[in-house]
C-alpha cells in the first residue's frame, strides 16, 4: 500500500468523510459514535455489518434516531436524542457502561476535536477560554478506555491554522490516545513511529507538508 | 427495613436536611426524577450539593432547584448543554460552585461510595486539567489518578416500578444513573410509575435490590405516571 493523493478533487464534505470512517470500521466491532458529527457515521455502515453501537448513557445495541410513533422518552442516546433498539439490544447502569469502556472491552470509538498532536493526545472537551463553562461528559473516559480512538474533524480552523499540531494548546482530554485521525483534506495513522498520511483530498502530500508543523511519512512508494 | 411506600410526594422527601448532599439520578430528562425534585424545592433544604450528570435542562427539575437559589454547589460532568440556561447564569453570575468529573468517574465515584471502598486508581483523566493536585500512581506501566468516593446523604431516583419491599425495575436508558445512586446514599427515595405486590416482581430481573431503597413514592395516583 502507498500513500494515495486524490488530487483533482476537493476537500472531502462531511458525509464523505463520515462515509471513509465507516468504511475503516472492522465488521462486528463494539463501537461508540461521539456526539455531533461521529453520530452521523453510524447512516453509512454497510447493511450486515454486525457493527454493535453503544451509547454511554447504557445501551448496547442502539439504532437510528426515532421518529413520530417511534419517540419515547426512556430512550435516548449520549445527545439526548430519541434513538430506538435493535434486535440483540440491552440496557445497564452508567457504572457499568464506563466500565465497559475503561476496561477495553469496546473496540473503536469516533470522537471530534479541537487538536490533535503529533503524539496521538486528544483536547476536544474544552477551548480554555476564561469565559467557557468546562462540560467534560464521557470524552475522557471514552479516550482513555477505546482500544482505538478515531478522530474526525476539519483538518484547519476557519482561520487556516492547523488542527494537527506538534503539541495541543488546548486543554487535554487523553494523553497518546488518538490512532487514526480523519479530516475533510488528509486521513492519518497515529503511532510510535509518528503520522503517517495514507490519503489525501485535493491537496497533494507535499502541500499537506507545507501547511502542517508536524513531520508526515507516507506509505510506500508515494513522494 | 424494607421500603415505606407514599403517594404523597412532599411526605416522600421529608426530613432531607440543609447543607446535604444530594444525588439526583436522570441523563438529560430521562429517568430524570421531576415530581421528587418538585417536592423537594417545596420542602426548602437549601445550602444543598447536587451530584447529578448535568446541571438542569429548560425551567423544569434539577433547573428549577437551582433557579429557587438552594444549591450551594454542583458536581457534575456535562453542566453546559442548549437549555441549561438557569445553571450558565448562575455560574456566571459566582452563584454557584461547580466541580466537573468525568462521566465514568462520576458513576465510579457513586459505586465505590455505595461498595464501601475507600478510594480508587482511575485511569481517566491522567494528564489533564481534571486531574491536577490528584495523587497519581503508575501500574504496570500505566499511569493512573486517585479518585475518592462521593456518598450522599439523599439519593432522589426514578425507576420504572417498585414493589411493596423497595425492588426496583428500570425502563430503557432511564435506567442510567440510578441503580448507582441507590447504593451511595444513606436515604434513597425512588419514584416509580407505579407499585406492585411484593412477589409480582421476577427476582430475576429486579435491578436495584429492595436492601438500597428506603422510600418509594408511587407515582400511578398522580398526573406525573408517563
Amino acid at each position: 500500500m502507498s500513500t494515495v493523493e486524490h488530487l483533482g478533487r476537493g476537500p472531502l464534505g462531511r458525509d464523505e468523510l463520515a462515509a471513509l470512517v465507516a468504511r475503516d470500521i472492522p465488521p462486528g466491532s463494539f463501537v461508540n459514535l461521539g456526539i455531533g458529527q461521529p453520530t452521523t457515521v453510524a447512516d453509512h455502515l454497510p447493511a450486515g455489518s454486525g457493527v454493535v453501537l453503544h451509547t454511554e448513557n447504557g445501551m448496547l445495541g442502539m439504532g437510528p434516531a426515532a421518529h413520530g410513533d417511534e419517540i419515547d422518552p426512556d430512550l435516548v442516546n449520549a445527545g439526548k436524542i430519541p434513538v430506538t433498539e435493535l434486535p440483540g439490544a440491552s440496557y445497564f447502569h452508567h457504572a457499568d457502561s464506563f466500565a465497559m469502556m475503561r476496561g477495553g472491552h469496546l473496540d473503536v470509538c469516533v470522537l471530534g476535536a479541537f487538536q490533535v498532536s503529533a503524539r496521538g493526545d486528544l483536547a476536544n472537551w474544552h477551548t480554555g477560554a476564561p469565559d467557557a463553562i468546562p462540560a467534560v461528559g464521557g470524552a475522557m473516559d471514552l479516550a482513555t478506555g477505546a482500544k482505538q480512538v478515531f478522530v474526525m474533524m476539519t483538518l484547519f480552523a476557519k482561520d487556516g491554522t492547523p488542527k494537527l499540531v506538534p503539541e495541543c494548546t488546548y486543554p487535554l482530554t487523553g494523553l497518546t490516545c488518538v490512532s487514526r485521525l480523519y479530516t475533510d483534506r488528509a486521513v492519518f495513522h497515529i503511532g510510535r513511529q509518528g503520522v503517517t498520511v495514507t490519503e489525501t483530498y485535493g491537496m497533494s502530500v507535499a502541500e499537506l507538508a507545507s501547511r502542517l508543523e508536524v513531520p508526515l511519512r507516507t506509505l510506500g512508494a508515494a513522494e | 427495613m424494607t421500603a415505606a411506600v407514599f403517594t404523597d410526594p412532599d411526605e416522600a422527601v421529608a426530613g432531607v436536611a440543609d447543607g446535604s448532599t444530594v444525588l439526583i439520578g436522570g441523563f438529560g430528562l430521562a429517568g430524570m426524577p421531576v415530581p421528587l425534585v418538585d417536592a423537594l424545592i417545596r420542602q426548602g433544604a437549601t445550602g444543598l450539593t447536587v451530584v447529578s450528570n448535568n446541571a438542569g435542562n429548560g425551567d423544569t427539575g434539577l433547573a428549577a432547584l437551582l433557579a429557587a437559589g438552594r444549591v450551594r454547589k454542583m458536581i457534575c460532568s456535562f453542566p453546559r448543554q442548549s437549555d441549561s440556561w438557569v445553571f450558565d447564569g448562575l455560574y456566571r453570575a459566582g452563584k454557584i460552585e461547580l466541580e466537573v468529573v468525568p462521566q465514568g468517574t462520576l458513576a465510579e465515584r457513586m459505586r465505590a461510595a455505595g461498595a464501601g471502598i475507600g478510594a480508587f486508581y482511575c485511569p481517566t483523566g491522567v494528564g489533564t486539567p481534571l486531574a491536577e493536585g490528584k495523587e497519581t500512581r503508575t501500574i504496570d506501566g500505566r499511569d493512573y489518578v486517585l479518585e475518592y468516593p462521593i456518598k450522599g446523604d439523599v439519593a432522589l431516583i426514578g425507576a420504572h416500578v417498585g414493589d411493596r419491599m423497595g425492588n426496583l425495575v428500570y425502563r430503557k436508558t432511564a435506567r442510567n444513573f440510578g441503580p448507582v445512586m441507590a447504593t451511595a446514599a444513606t436515604l434513597t427515595i425512588a419514584q416509580v410509575r407505579h407499585v406492585v405486590e411484593t412477589g409480582a416482581l421476577d427476582p430475576e430481573s429486579v435491578v436495584t435490590p429492595c436492601i438500597y431503597v428506603d422510600r418509594i413514592l408511587d407515582l400511578s395516583a398522580t398526573e406525573d405516571s408517563r
